[in-house]
């Protein structure tokens, strides 16, 4: 019995998903179909796999604002090597993702080694980086890409569109990286007591760069499932998506604080919200009461979160 | 009321925390006008006890009385209106703030809703003069020096009121010039009628200044003598003046081998200066000193977790300078730190993985963990030093302290360190656990290890070591065989002052 309550409990956030979907298909009959539902996660695919680095980052205590900006930059950088230089796609793509990372080692350099500000040094990033794309495309938007390109973004095996594949094998990765690695398990050991573990002989600088180069890279795949998705490369492409990335991972029990969470109850998170756009377009709420609402939802997980923390603590004191 | 006219008096006072008693009924009078100094060794509870006057803690058992009114309990706020003044080893200064802010922090002089800067500079200039201290109120906190910013804090005791005024071991930051100072206004106040109470362990500082000197030990009282009527001797056998009473358990006699596995060389940095020693294999050396000598900031050097300046270090006749914590572990060496919560375990985790940190990448092949491995490495040392928990998947923050520590120790054992440096090993840990980990001490010599073991805990010290080096001020300035170990001689090597 015992168990089956601490499982809930490690799994309440899929309980949490269990509820809206329920709340959903009993105030909308067009929810629950199958055409819907795969609807949903083909569009949370993009945040999704953008939101398995930001889980490394938000596990290290840190945050990672210049994902919105790294996608914008990767949707212009890899549609000018396609069409203004002609390239093959794959040249783009590897492009692109080398840009990306490399964005994100910049970020993790600053911060490890002149210690500055997590939230200032990937704010500054976010601003140089949107500029950037708008510099190289002059402000225009770049289209018409090879359709061996598109596939990533359109195609289908079988059934499934090929982005929830990405999302999926991303995933995977993610999981594989934070459960059965060695310098994955560094990311919980730092973000739980950074002093503790240096002390036990980790290179917390060298970690700070692996894990914002990663979220850096995976903003870059992101990019270019959007990009092969929406045929156009626009250079404001990325505007807000850090938002939503970030409530993905909290939502999925990753806290703000450093130290705890898992890559299974991301998914959950990502689900989640996914499901909420797409339950709230069809009981026609308006796109500004959803901006509000995401809000709240935003809210709600980390006052969750710290309250829960209080809770532990203040029991701890009266231990004590 | 009797004949006495006490301005303070502590009525029986105990402070317990799990498993530790702090302080241990403890009565004391502070006379009015006196300077009453507070005496004992690291640990013997000062600090403890004048927490309880200033409300920062909440005493188990007692009573408070000031000026004939009695307090069960103490806030600080109540400390404060009833004349009670603290100045702590750390500073409660705004470095951005103006001295005349922070004399008037939280109690700013207004005009409506706006801040009276002058009638606060104008009245906290009349505060300085007073007690002769030649600063300007409009300066900032952060560009005055520590001797300075300890005036400030006086400054602002008095301006509010305070008739009882506790200092912390006041001379420990300050430079013997500002000792000087400091000095001169303690005399001016007491002049006006201020009580002090004195808390420091130079002796010297003790008998220029103080009219009476109370001696605690162990969290116990153990007597009130006339400054006038006592010396340092004296003082110094009231301070240590027990018998080593708790068994150590022995170890084999011939551990001690010839090889030599760490020397340092006129080692300077990190507040430490030209410390030499060496740490033969299956040697336990004791580093003594009080706190502030500057024992952990040497240990940080050697495990690569602070800078040298100058000097060298050699582990096993060869040269090495590990500049990061991962290269001294490489080397063979092993630190459990004294602040086991925060610098030791990693408390979210799980015995297993606190176990597997440090030698993570070798479990791996391609960056992959040998889970496998992993555990029968983590099992090995459970077992070896019964690491006492239901399963190696619990995390290390619900382990008590004992076992926590043997977690870190285990850490150490998996990564093959030969020299381990243990600071304060045993404090916060119940009287069973310390046995074990003093058990678990022996069998790691007897195995051949090296042991630099840091205590503040003179019976510890004399009871494991077999040879104490001992710093004072960032310096050593002495070593003890082990056949001469004597509390006094250690005492007295602990409170040599620097001479400068």
């Amino acid at each position: 019995m015992n168990k089956v309550i601490n499982l809930l409990k490690s799994r309440i956030i899929y309980v949490f998903l269990l509820v809206m979907i329920i709340f959903f298909s009993t105030t909308s009959q067009n929810f629950l179909t199958v055409r819907n539902l795969m609807n949903v996660i083909k569009q949370v695919a993009i945040y999704g796999i953008a939101s398995v680095g930001m889980t490394y980052v938000i596990l290290l205590g840190g945050i990672d604002l210049s994902i919105g900006s790294i996608i914008s930059l990767v949707n212009i950088v890899a549609a000018y090597v396609m069409v203004n230089l002609g390239l093959n796609p794959f040249i783009a793509i590897l492009a692109a993702l080398v840009i990306s990372t490399a964005i994100g080692f910049l970020n993790g350099i600053i911060i490890a080694k002149l210690k500055m500000p997590e939230l200032i040094v990937t704010f500054a990033s976010q601003t140089i980086f949107a500029g950037l794309a708008y510099i190289i495309c002059k402000g225009t938007p770049i289209s018409r890409f090879p359709d061996s390109f598109l596939t990533i973004g359109q195609g289908y095996v079988g059934a499934i569109p090929i982005p929830v594949i990405i999302m999926v094998i991303v995933f995977a990765i993610g999981w594989f990286i934070s459960e059965k690695t060695y310098f994955g398990r560094y990311f919980y050991a730092l973000g739980g007591n950074e002093e503790a573990a240096q002390l036990s002989g980790i290179d917390v600088k060298w970690v700070k760069c692996l894990v914002y180069s990663l979220s850096g890279l995976f903003a870059g795949i992101a990019g270019l499932v959007m990009l092969a998705r929406a045929n156009t490369g626009q250079p404001n492409a990325g505007v807000g998506y850090e938002f939503d990335v970030i409530t993905c991972v909290v939502l999925g029990g990753v806290s703000t604080t450093g130290g705890s969470g898992k890559m299974s109850n991301v998914i959950a998170g990502v689900m989640i919200i996914g499901v909420l756009q797409n339950g709230m377009v069809l009981l026609n709420v308006s796109s500004y009461m959803q901006m509000v609402v995401k809000g709240i939802i935003l809210l709600i997980a980390v006052g969750a979160d710290c309250v829960q923390k209080q809770r532990l603590l203040k029991a701890k004191k009266a231990a004590v | 009321m009797g004949s006495e006219d006490n301005i303070l008096e502590l009525k029986h006072i105990s402070k317990y925390y799990p498993g530790v008693t702090a302080l241990d009924d403890v009565s004391l009078h502070v006379r009015r006008g006196e300077i009453h100094a507070l005496i004992g060794e690291n640990g013997a509870g000062k600090s403890t006890l004048i927490k309880t006057c200033s409300g920062a803690i909440a005493p188990s058992v007692g009573e408070i009385i000031i000026n004939g009114k009695s307090f069960l309990s103490m806030t600080p706020k109540l400390s404060e209106e009833n004349g009670i003044g603290v100045i702590y080893q750390e500073f409660n200064l705004v470095g951005d703030l103006t001295i005349a802010e922070n004399i008037f922090l939280g109690r700013a002089i207004r005009k409506g809703i706006l801040v009276d800067f002058a009638a606060m500079e104008k009245k906290s200039q009349e505060v300085l003069d007073s007690l002769n201290i030649k600063i300007k109120p409009s300066t900032l906190v952060k560009d005055l020096s520590v001797g300075y910013q300890q005036m400030v804090e006086i400054a602002k005791a008095v301006s509010q009121n305070a008739k009882v005024l506790i200092m912390d071991e006041p001379s420990a930051p300050l430079t013997n010039a500002e000792v000087e100072s400091m000095f001169a206004v303690v005399d001016l106040l007491k002049s006006r009628g201020v009580t002090i109470i004195y808390i420091s362990h130079r002796l010297e500082e003790i008998f220029r200044l103080s009219d009476r000197i109370t001696v605690l030990r162990d969290g116990q009282y153990v007597t009130t003598l006339e400054t006038a009527r006592t010396n340092e001797d004296e003082l110094i056998k009231y301070m240590v003046g027990r018998q080593l009473n708790e068994v150590y358990p022995t170890r084999k006699a011939d551990c001690i081998q010839e090889e030599v596995i760490f020397e340092a060389k006129a080692v300077s940095g990190n507040g430490d200066k030209e410390i030499s020693l060496k740490i033969h294999k299956g040697e336990v050396l004791g580093l003594g000193g009080l706190v502030g000598a500057g024992r952990t900031e040497f240990a940080e050097m050697i495990f690569g977790a602070e800078k040298k300046i100058s000097g060298e270090f050699y582990f096993k006749g060869e040269k090495i300078n590990p500049k990061t914590p991962k290269e001294a572990i490489k080397i063979g060496i092993g630190l459990v730190p004294e602040d086991r919560k925060a610098k030791g375990a990693l408390l979210g985790l799980s015995i297993q993985e606190n176990i597997n940190m440090p030698i993570y990448h070798r479990l791996s092949k391609a960056a992959v963990i040998d889970y496998k491995k992993a555990k029968s490495i983590a099992q090995k040392y459970r077992e070896e030093i019964s690491i006492k928990t239901p399963s190696l998947e619990q995390k290390v923050k619900n382990l008590s302290g004992g076992n926590q520590q043997k977690v870190i120790l285990a850490k150490w054992l998996a990564a093959e360190s030969e020299l381990l440096i243990f600071d304060e090993p045993t404090r916060g840990i119940d009287v069973g656990a310390k046995q074990e980990i003093y058990t678990l001490i022996n069998q790691l010599v007897e195995q051949g290890k090296a042991i630099l073991m840091i205590s503040s805990e003179m019976e510890e010290l004399m009871g494991m070591s077999d040879r104490i080096v001992i710093l004072a001020e960032g310096s050593v300035s002495g070593e003890i065989q082990r056949e001469e170990f004597n509390q006094e001689l250690i005492m007295q090597l602990a409170s040599k002052e620097r001479n400068n």
